[in-house]
C-alpha cells in the first residue's frame, strides 16, 4: 500500500509526495505531513478549538491557504494545531476545527507553502499531489 | 530534465542552453559554472527551473545562473533575470518569501591570538543577546505604527531608535532603505507576524559567524574596507523573517489569477507574475519594498546586539574592540535598475534569487571608499567552511546585470543530510576544528553540514575567473550561532 505521505528528495527544501482516497483525506494527509516535519512539543493541558471556512478558485490554491492556516498561529501566538477536522466541498471550499496547545518546543521552520511543482492530479486510488515547503 | 547535452560550452566558466531547447523559452539562459558545478547542478531541477524562468514576459536576454546554483521552488536559487519596464514582470516566487534574505559584515581591529581565549564567552554573549530560533520573538516589539515606519525608513528606522551609526547605513546597500515602501500593501496577517520579530536570527541557513581574516587578495581594497590578515570580523545572515514570508505567500496567492487576468501562460504556478506597471505588480513592489526595509533593519537590530555583546565581553580586555560595518547586502531582491541591453540603456526590473548585486567601480550608490573598487559582494560559507568578500567588477554589468554569486549553494538535500549526519557528530567534530558552535537544533545542525554545500572556494574562483567578481579577502569560522 502507498504511504499517504513520504518525504521526496530536494536539494534545499522539503518535498512531500500526498495521496488521498478523496480531496478531504488529501487535505488532511497534507496537514499531517507538515506538521510531522515541524516536531512540535506542545505543553500538557487544554487545547483551544478553532473552526474556520476557506474558499479559493481551485483545489490547489485552497490546498496552500489551508496548511498555510495551520501554521500560522505557530509564529503570532505560540500555539501548534495538534488536532483537526477538515472537510473539502465542491473542491474549492473546505470547513475545518482545529484543536491549538501552546508550544513547549518547535525544531524546525517552514517559511512558506509553495505552489512549485503543486498539482492535484487524479490517480487510481484517488488523488496525488506534491507539495513544496520553502525552509 | 535537462542534460548536459543540451548546453552549449562557451568559454571554461560559461554555457548556454539557447532557446531552442524548449518552444516556450524567450531568451537563453547563460550559466556560470565549471564542469564540476555543472556536474553537481545537473543532479536536481535547477536547469529546469532556469528553462521554466525564460518563458517569464518581457525578460531581457538571458536569464544568468550562477555557480552556486541549486533546486529552489520555481525560480532557481542562483538566478538573475531582467524585465523590462514598463511591459516586463515582477514574480514575487522569483525573489523569494525570505525577501531581502542577506548578508552583513562587521570588521574589528581585534587580532585572533589577543582573544582565543574569550571565543567561548563571546559565543555565549551572542547565543543570549541574539534572538534565534524557530518562533523566538524579537527584543524589539512594534506597535502598527512602528512597524510602518519600519518599512518606510529601514535602516534610518534604527537609526533614529539608537540601533545604527550613520557610517552604517552608509555602508548599506541603498543605504537600507529601498523607496517606494507602502505600508498599505500589506496585510494585516504580514502586519501581525512583523511586530515580534525585529532584531530576530530565525532558523535555517540564518548564522551570526565570527570570522578571522585569513588571507587578503587585493591590499587597496581591503584597506578601505578596514579588513587584514589574522583579525576579526562578523557575518549576520538573515532576512526578513516571517514578515517578508507573509507578504511573500499573499502575492504568490493572489497573483495566481491576475496571471489569468493578463493571459500569461506558464510552466510553473510558482513563477506567477503581474506585468511591472498593472496594479497588482505595483502594489508587490511596495510590498516588497517593506519588507525589504524590514530586513535592512532587522540585520541593523542584530548588529547593535553584536556590538553589545562584544562590549560585554571584551571592553577592557583589548585595546579597540569595536566593530565597523564593511557592507550589508541583499541576495533575494527585485530591484530597479537601468542596464545596457544591445547598446542601449534600458530600464528594469532585476530578480535576484540567491543572487548578489555586484556592481563595478564608480557606481555611484557606493559610499565614496569604495567607488574606486566597485561594490563590495559577501559570499558565506557553510559554517566549516571559508567565506568571502569580493568586488563587483565592470565586466559584471555587461555578464550579469551587475549580479554575482550568493554562497556555497547547496548540493546535498536536507533529508539526505538528516540520513547521513548527526548533529551531535558534526558538532564536535567542527569544535575539533577550533571551531565553537552554538545552535538551536541539533537535526537543524545536520541539515545545514558543510557537506551539504558545494565548495566555496570553486565558486568564487568561477565568478572571478568569468569576470564578474574580484577577490577580496577569505574569511575562516572561529563562532558559528546558528537558530
Amino acid at each position: 500500500m502507498q504511504p499517504a505521505f513520504e518525504e521526496i528528495e530536494h536539494t534545499a527544501d522539503w518535498a512531500l509526495r500526498v495521496r488521498g482516497q478523496n480531496l478531504t483525506d488529501l487535505f488532511r494527509n497534507a496537514a499531517l505531513g507538515m506538521l510531522s516535519l515541524l516536531d512540535i512539543e506542545p505543553v500538557p493541558g487544554n487545547t483551544e478549538s478553532r473552526s474556520f471556512e476557506l474558499t479559493a478558485e481551485d483545489s490547489e490554491t485552497l490546498l496552500v491557504a489551508w496548511l498555510e492556516e495551520l501554521l500560522f498561529p505557530l509564529e503570532v501566538e505560540n500555539a501548534a494545531v495538534v488536532d483537526f477536522q477538515v472537510k473539502v466541498l465542491q473542491k474549492v471550499q473546505l470547513k475545518a476545527t482545529i484543536e491549538l496547545k501552546k508550544i513547549a518546543s518547535i525544531k524546525k521552520e517552514i517559511k512558506a507553502v509553495t505552489f512549485n511543482e503543486l498539482d492535484i492530479r487524479a490517480i487510481e486510488t484517488g488523488y496525488e499531489t506534491i507539495i513544496v515547503f520553502d525552509v | 530534465m535537462v542534460e548536459k547535452k543540451d548546453l552549449i560550452k562557451i568559454t571554461d566558466v560559461t554555457w548556454e542552453i539557447p532557446t531552442s531547447y524548449r518552444e516556450d523559452m524567450r531568451v537563453p539562459v547563460r550559466i556560470f559554472a565549471d564542469e564540476t558545478l555543472i556536474e553537481a547542478a545537473l543532479g536536481d531541477k535547477s536547469f529546469d527551473q532556469a528553462v521554466n524562468t525564460a518563458t517569464l514576459p518581457g525578460l531581457v536576454s538571458p536569464v544568468v545562473v550562477m555557480p552556486d546554483v541549486h533546486q529552489g521552488y520555481g525560480f532557481p536559487i542562483g538566478g538573475v533575470a531582467a524585465s523590462r519596464y514598463p511591459d516586463g514582470v515582477i514574480s514575487p516566487g522569483a525573489i523569494g518569501y525570505d525577501i531581502n534574505c542577506g548578508v552583513r559584515l562587521l570588521a574589528s581591529r581585534i587580532s585572533l591570538e589577543d582573544v582565543r581565549g574569550e571565543l567561548p564567552d563571546l559565543a555565549l554573549a551572542l547565543d543570549a543577546n541574539c534572538p534565534s530560533g524557530v518562533g523566538v520573538g524579537g527584543s524589539v516589539r512594534l506597535t502598527t505604527k512602528e512597524l510602518d515606519k519600519v518599512c518606510r525608513q529601514g535602516s534610518a528606522w534604527a537609526l533614529k531608535n539608537n540601533y545604527a551609526r550613520r557610517d552604517d547605513l552608509e555602508r548599506t546597500e541603498e543605504q537600507g532603505q529601498i523607496p517606494g515602501a507602502e505600508p498599505s500593501s500589506i496585510s494585516s496577517r504580514a502586519k501581525q507576524r512583523g511586530k515580534g520579530q525585529l532584531g530576530t536570527l530565525g532558523a535555517g541557513n540564518h548564522f551570526i559567524e565570527i570570522d578571522v581574516v585569513e588571507e587578503i587578495f587585493h591590499e587597496a581594497a581591503a584597506d578601505a574596507m578596514g579588513l587584514a590578515e589574522g583579525l576579526l570580523t562578523v557575518q549576520i545572515h538573515c532576512g526578513s523573517r516571517g514578515f517578508g514570508h507573509q507578504i511573500c505567500s499573499d502575492y504568490v496567492r493572489e497573483f495566481q489569477s491576475a496571471v489569468k487576468r493578463y493571459g500569461i501562460k506558464l510552466p510553473d504556478r510558482e513563477l506567477v507574475c503581474a506585468p511591472l506597471n498593472s496594479p497588482e505588480g505595483k502594489r508587490y513592489k511596495a510590498a516588497m519594498a517593506c519588507a525589504a526595509n524590514y530586513a535592512f533593519c532587522n540585520r541593523q537590530v542584530l548588529a547593535h546586539h553584536v556590538r553589545r555583546s562584544f562590549d560585554q565581553v571584551l571592553a577592557g580586555r583589548v585595546p579597540d574592540w569595536d566593530l565597523h560595518q564593511v557592507y550589508d547586502i541583499a541576495h533575494n531582491m527585485g530591484k530597479t535598475e537601468t542596464h545596457i541591453v544591445d547598446g542601449e540603456k534600458v530600464r528594469v526590473c532585476v530578480h535576484r534569487k540567491g543572487a548578489t548585486r555586484a556592481f563595478g567601480p564608480g557606481f555611484e550608490g557606493l559610499p565614496e571608499v569604495y567607488r574606486p573598487f566597485g561594490q563590495p559582494v559577501l559570499v558565506p560559507g557553510s559554517m566549516g567552511t571559508a567565506s568571502w568578500v569580493l568586488l563587483g567588477t565592470e565586466e559584471s554589468m555587461t555578464k550579469s546585470f551587475g549580479s554575482s554569486c550568493h554562497g556555497a549553494g547547496r548540493v546535498m538535500s536536507r533529508r539526505q543530510a538528516k540520513r547521513e549526519i548527526w548533529g551531535q557528530d558534526l558538532r564536535e567534530k567542527l569544535e575539533a576544528q577550533g571551531i565553537i558552535i552554538r545552535a538551536g537544533s541539533m537535526p537543524g545542525l545536520a541539515e545545514e553540514a558543510p557537506r551539504a554545500y558545494k565548495d566555496v572556494d570553486a565558486v568564487v574562483d568561477v565568478v572571478v575567473r568569468a569576470g564578474i567578481a574580484a577577490k577580496v579577502a577569505r574569511l575562516r569560522p572561529v563562532v558559528v550561532i546558528k537558530g
